[in-house]
């Protein structure tokens, strides 16, 4: 009964799909990433893993996809061999690393983004992979 | 070149300083938001505060600023006119219907926004700053050739803004071309408060969350306006509304005073909805 009278007088949620639709529009909007700066992150992750691991450079593959609510970029790094000679524990090979932008419909004029802490989809242990990401 | 700048500093300080106007031009990117409807209300509003308003209709080849003021019997030459030196502005600027100290530039018809020179404009606007208080510039939509004309002489923006998904987003991309040196303010258009209160509409809040823009103020949507449209009399004319107010307060603040942005007034709830809020959900 109380569901019932919830759903009859409860928001539509209209404002709330609008919000959401906007917030994630523009993002991407905002997003204006050229692909000479896509090829230079590329650069920086790779300098960063190869610290650690072996990685195939020219096989490297960076996407931007729309998830959800967030939007995550998408990294696939072949990894060639493991373990450096620097002293660092066993390490689990990587496979993609993946860190989703936040949408925070931040204001034009500043074109900066929050990111959120790397998620990876990489076996926890991974150390590199969020040393990577972030 | 640091020399050249003092002298020149010094000769511009001996001579008497011409008090300059402001020219404000009123944008959105997407069409059909209000830039026509806000442009033709402020610059009555201003007027009725005693300031020398002009409006520009700088929508080149869809005139309707004239329409919306009820001027449009009374145009014989318009901007292209000037710019290409065909007329004298005094020829060209038409006088308002209900104000001595309201001007209108009015826009060609059959030509097309290409034809505008942005250098002559820019020029244009600069010896309109020197006859007025205000020069008011009515953008036409889109962020093309017409856009970029209109904002050329310009040194402020205000943004036209409704309560929907396209409208922010255009709003936003305007705003990134802007730039900080038109330091742009922000007018909400259509607002419905009755729609917000439901959850079916942006708010206020919600829009500006996004843009974080000054806010100038909330301009309720009013039926009165397209009556007042078909007239040619803008609603600013009519003080008594509660619309019409808005408009003298936008008008207010644009001035530099220290009033709050008008904010269309929510309806009172019904009985239904008081029992409905019994219920939760309203404000989600
Ligand atoms: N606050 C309002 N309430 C109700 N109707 C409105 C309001 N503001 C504008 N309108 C109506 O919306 C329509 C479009 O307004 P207007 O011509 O001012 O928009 P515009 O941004 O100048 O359009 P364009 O991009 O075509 O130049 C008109 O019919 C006008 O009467
Ligand atoms: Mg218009």
């Amino acid at each position: 009964m109380i569901d019932f009278l919830k759903r009859l007088f409860g928001p539509s949620g209209s404002s709330t799909t609008a919000k959401e639709r906007l917030r994630l529009v523009l993002m991407t909007d905002h997003l204006e990433l050229s692909p000479e700066l896509i090829e230079a992150m590329k650069r920086d992750l790779v300098d960063v893993i190869s610290r650690h691991v072996e990685v195939d450079r020219d096989k490297i593959e960076v996407n931007f996809e729309r998830q959800d609510s967030a939007l995550a970029m998408l990294a696939n790094i072949p990894i060639l061999s493991v373990g450096r000679p620097n002293g660092n524990p066993t390490l689990v090979p990587i496979e993609t690393v993946q860190s989703p932008i936040v949408a925070n419909g931040s204001a034009p004029r500043v074109r900066k983004r929050r990111k959120r802490a790397a998620k990876k989809t990489a076996p926890t242990s991974a150390a590199p992979a969020s040393a990577a990401a972030q | 070149m640091q020399q050249t700048q003092t002298v020149q500093d010094e000769v511009q300080s001996s001579a008497p300083a011409p008090r300059l106007g402001r020219a404000i031009v009123l944008t959105s990117g997407k069409g059909g938001v209000g830039k026509t409807t806000t442009t033709a209300n402020l610059g009555t509003a201003l007027a009725h505060r005693g300031a020398r308003v002009v409006l520009v209709d700088a929508d080149v080849g869809l005139r309707n600023l004239d329409i919306v003021l009820g001027l449009e019997s009374r145009v014989k030459h318009h901007l292209l006119d000037v710019l290409e030196e065909r007329v004298s502005l005094d020829e060209a600027l038409v006088p308002g219907k209900h104000s001595e100290s309201l001007f209108l530039l009015a826009a060609a018809q059959s030509r097309e926004k290409d034809d505008v020179d942005t250098a002559k404009m820019k020029a244009l606007i600069s010896s309109l700053r020197e006859r007025f208080d205000y020069v008011l510039i009515d953008c036409p939509a889109g962020i093309e050739l017409g856009f970029r004309n209109a904002v050329a002489g310009a040194d402020e923006a205000i943004v036209i803004c409704t309560p929907e998904v396209a409208a922010v987003r255009d709003v936003d991309r305007v705003v990134g071309l802007l730039g900080n040196r038109f330091r742009p303010q922000l007018v909400i258009n259509r607002l419905r408060p009755n729609l917000v209160k439901k959850g079916k509409m942006l708010s206020v809040e919600d829009v500006n969350a996004i843009l974080r823009l000054p806010l100038l103020g909330v301009i309720a949507d009013e039926p009165e306006i397209i009556v007042t449209t078909n007239r040619g009399e803008p609603l600013a004319l009519r003080k008594e509304t509660a619309t019409g107010a808005a408009y003298h307060a936008i008008a207010a603040r644009v001035a530099g005073e220290d009033v709050p942005a008008p904010m269309p007034a929510a309806p009172k709830a019904t009985i239904l909805e008081r029992v409905g809020s019994l219920f939760g959900g309203r404000h989600a």
